[in-house]
């Protein structure tokens, strides 16, 4: 593999979209939207048991690439256990990540999720990494979205 | 090789394809370091220097608007862009070069179709009769005529091969069905359609036939008059000619009782506040300055594959499908989608844990360039319950070599998801 491409493709993202975590609908999901990449046919789908203001459980299904796989899977071990409000900072540092507008220097506070600095390579692929938190979004939004939500 | 792919009887050795390939000058660069390898001809093809050299000199030396004026640069103009709808005329052997209209695309003239011809002759409970194997450019225009019209929609069949359900066609076929659009070439499948007995079957019901060629155009010797049908629709660009045009073929009985598309100029042969008189076909089709340098263009790169030869192309790409089909066909976890019989210029596969977006991604650092996802043909992926496919077109300047490079690749990706 190019440098790059190994590191769009780290050893934990390669894991993750083997294996994902949280990969179920829990059953006192409270909160659902689902998120899709016309460009692609990629379909995510987050529910969420929210307590009051906090993201008591995740859990996410769909088809997907490894990217957005293991976008997805991180994602939701990254962001159970915190408020509406932090999780919605993380997404915001997560997408200037991936985008290079972060050099690192936020990247801090996303710990493993840090791992997809390497997307910003590959301008094409961002949207893949950033479906499952379009979705996260939505659901932390609405009770229950009618219309899935679009990377377009 | 076990699957019979579309035969034409020629032979392509004859073929120089290192020549072919230095007649378009984008191929010999390097992406990330790597020798391009351009498969992904179906979503377009490359230029060669003879178009884009038409355009350079039209707009160096002869532009003017056409129609319009007596001076020498508007008659120079006008006499391109004449010339080059006689050299659509003959490219599709048309009886008359007024059939051929020019538009922005395969999309536009369906859609031209759809809005002139479609308005006029479907009503209340008539029926579109369409192939699951469309394109969404030649779903969503009768979906919006049918909507309009309270018609209805109907969808012939495809098999697992992905090949069209004669059977099932011929019993959709109702004294309600009103027209039938039909791809010529699967651009997600490959699949080469029976037009003619698809044609057959139609007009044995007096009715209508659309072919949708933009997939066969740049694949196979077209002869709108052998096959019969009503419309033949393309896109300049999938056949080697500059995007923004294209071309609809119509009979000219049918197009001459057609009501007009778009209001304006050039379409018209008088103009009152009171009363319009349209112009005559192809005219009444072609409101305002048209795309005259992609018109000229597109003459170029008509007359550029004419002088290669339809046949020899056509044997050339199906060599190439043949041992596409064999190398990549053999790669562990790859199943390919589209097994037709008769194919022509693209294979689809998916491999087993690489999804083709991460195939695609990993082909292009080795300068592979490949189209993956759902091909605008939504429906075919659910008809072989895929969400996306990785897909490799051919054209005149692929090689043999070029299959190798891809096989190579996608042992790359293997490699990294095993």
């Amino acid at each position: 593999m190019t440098s790059e491409l190994g590191e769009l493709y780290q050893e934990v993202i390669l894991e993750h979209s083997k294996a994902p975590r949280n990969f179920r609908r829990p059953v006192s999901a409270n909160h659902e939207a689902e998120g899709y990449n016309p460009l692609c046919g990629d379909r995510c789908t987050v529910y969420i048991d929210m307590d009051g203001d906090a993201i008591k459980e995740i859990g996410f299904q769909g088809a997907g690439c490894a990217i957005s796989r293991a976008s997805a899977s991180m994602m939701t071990q990254m962001v159970k256990g915190k408020t509406k409000a932090e999780a919605v900072k993380l997404f915001e540092q997560f997408h200037n990540l991936v985008t290079g507008k972060d050099e690192a220097a936020e990247a801090a506070d996303l710990g493993k999720m840090a791992v997809f600095g390497g997307v910003s390579k590959f301008p094409a692929r961002v949207k893949c990494a950033t479906l499952a938190w379009h979705t996260l979004q939505s659901a932390l939004e609405d009770e229950k979205k009618q219309e899935p939500v679009s990377t377009e | 090789m076990s699957t019979a792919i579309h035969q034409t009887g020629f032979g392509s050795a004859a073929l120089d394809i290192e020549r072919i390939q230095r007649d378009f000058p984008i191929l010999d660069q390097t992406i990330h370091g790597k020798k391009l390898v351009y498969l992904d001809s179906a979503a377009t093809s490359q230029k060669p220097r003879a178009v884009i050299d038409a355009i350079v000199r039209y707009y160096e030396h002869d532009n003017a608007n056409i129609h319009r004026g007596v001076h020498t640069l508007s008659v120079r103009a006008t006499e391109a862009h004449d010339e080059a709808r006689e050299t659509v005329r003959r490219f599709i052997q048309a009886a008359d070069a007024n059939e051929i209209i020019f538009v922005r695309g395969a999309t536009e003239a369906i859609n031209l179709v759809a809005q002139t011809y479609g308005r006029a002759n479907v009503g209340a409970g008539d029926e579109v009769l369409i192939t699951a194997m469309e394109h969404h450019s030649n779903i969503v225009p009768w979906q919006i005529l049918c909507e309009e019209k309270s018609a209805h929609l109907r969808v012939v069949p495809i098999n697992d091969a992905g090949e069209l359900e004669l059977d099932a066609f011929e019993k959709l076929l109702s004294p309600r069905t009103r027209i039938v659009a039909a791809a010529h070439v699967s651009n997600a499948l490959g699949t080469v359609n029976p037009l003619r007995k698809i044609i057959q079957l139609a007009h044995a019901h007096d009715v209508p036939v659309l072919v949708d060629g933009a997939q066969a155009i740049p694949h196979l010797p077209v002869d709108v008059q052998a096959l019969g049908c009503d419309f033949y629709v393309f896109s300049g660009h999938k056949v080697y000619g500059p995007t923004g045009i294209g071309v609809l073929y119509g009979k000219e009985e049918i197009l001459a009782e057609m009501p007009p598309y778009q209001g304006g100029g050039d379409m018209i042969s008088s103009v009152t506040f009171e009363k319009t008189t349209y112009n005559v076909v192809p005219y009444k089709f072609e409101a305002g300055t048209p795309d005259i340098a992609g018109a000229i263009g597109l003459g170029a790169a008509l007359e550029y594959v004419s002088k290669i030869g339809m046949d020899r192309i056509a044997a050339h790409e199906h060599d190439l499908l043949v041992y596409a089909t064999e190398k990549v066909g053999a790669l562990p976890g790859v199943r390919l989608i589209g097994t037709a019989k008769e194919r022509a210029g693209v294979l689809s596969f998916v491999m087993e844990g690489v999804h083709p977006h991460d195939l695609g991604t990993i082909l292009d650092r080795e300068g592979i360039a490949i189209r993956t996802g759902h091909h605008c043909a939504q429906p075919v992926m659910d008809r072989f319950g895929i969400p996306a496919t990785a897909r490799a077109s051919f054209a005149v300047y692929n090689t043999r070599q070029d299959v190798d490079a891809l096989v190579e690749g996608m042992r790359k990706a293997h490699e990294v998801f095993a």
